[in-house]
């Protein structure tokens, strides 16, 4: 009833995760979703890292899990902020039109 | 049955974030991203990751998240509107190179691990005594600077969100 599930299947999530969140980074043009493609891929990454603390049975790979965490806490903090800014200066969300330094 | 657990989750992680990458507006692309950190909190939970499968739940899912919708609502984004009109062979050359980055992924992680190993469920307990014991004496230095870090961002978010006087 427990038949154990291989550990590359999990790795094969991640894999996908990741390839969808750099797809999603590319190709979209709001600067919102492009922030969202971003955290898909640290999730990604945050299920390898447990995936493998898992196969050498220790904590360590939680703990960098939770350091990644925090970053991408600290990141979204600032990274929402700049957002807010440039829609306040260029009163648009479309990564297109902001082509210029000078506005 | 272990197995039909991870499939039920995977399933909808990878349905959740293939519905983020092709929905126009940022809400729904935004509901989709929690589905995807509530599946892989299922699947750490899985995995024995008890402390980091709660920590997914209340700070990712739960913080990160919900200031996403709410610069959502203050942005008031709409809808995306397509400008551009790509040709088909350009999506289906651009679909086959991401299945062929993938691949490469899969190939590189896929390298250092050894060919019988199987994930049962409570065969590892990643408790939060562990975690903490690990953090405050292995990772004391990395734990601080984390602090400094969110510091960091606290100040620099405000600076940059406020009125100019």
């Amino acid at each position: 009833m427990n038949a154990p599930v291989p550990l590359s299947w999990y790795l094969i999530l991640s894999a996908i995760l990741f390839a969808l969140g750099v797809a999603g980074f590319i190709l979209r043009r709001n600067i919102i979703t492009v922030f969202m493609s971003i955290e898909l891929m640290l999730n990604a990454v945050n299920l390898s890292f447990v995936t493998f603390s898992y196969q050498f049975k220790q904590v360590d790979g939680h703990i960098y899990s939770f350091f990644v965490m925090v970053v991408a806490a600290a990141e979204a903090a600032v990274g929402l902020a700049i957002i807010l800014t440039v829609f306040k200066n260029r009163s648009t969300l479309m990564i297109d039109e902001v082509n210029s330094m000078k506005y | 049955m272990t197995a039909i657990f991870f499939l039920i989750f995977a399933v909808f992680a990878v349905f959740c974030a293939i519905n983020l990458v092709l929905q126009t507006h940022p809400i729904a692309s935004a509901l989709s991203l929690i589905g995807v950190m509530g599946a892989l909190a299922a699947l750490y939970l899985q995995l024995g990751g008890e402390f980091i499968a709660m920590a997914q739940v209340i700070v990712y899912a739960g913080a990160i998240m919900v200031l996403f919708v709410f610069v959502i609502m203050l942005l008031n984004a709409g809808a995306e509107t397509p400008t551009i009109q790509v040709s088909r062979f350009v999506k289906y050359f651009g679909a086959i190179l991401l299945l062929g980055f993938f691949a490469l992924i899969s190939f590189i992680i896929l390298g250092p691990l050894p060919a019988t190993e199987g994930v049962t469920f409570g065969a590892f307990q990643g408790t939060t005594l562990d975690v903490g014991r690990k953090l405050f004496t292995t990772y004391l230095l990395p734990f601080e600077v984390i602090s400094v870090l969110i510091l960091i961002a606290i100040v620099g978010a405000i600076v940059l969100a406020r009125k100019e006087v």
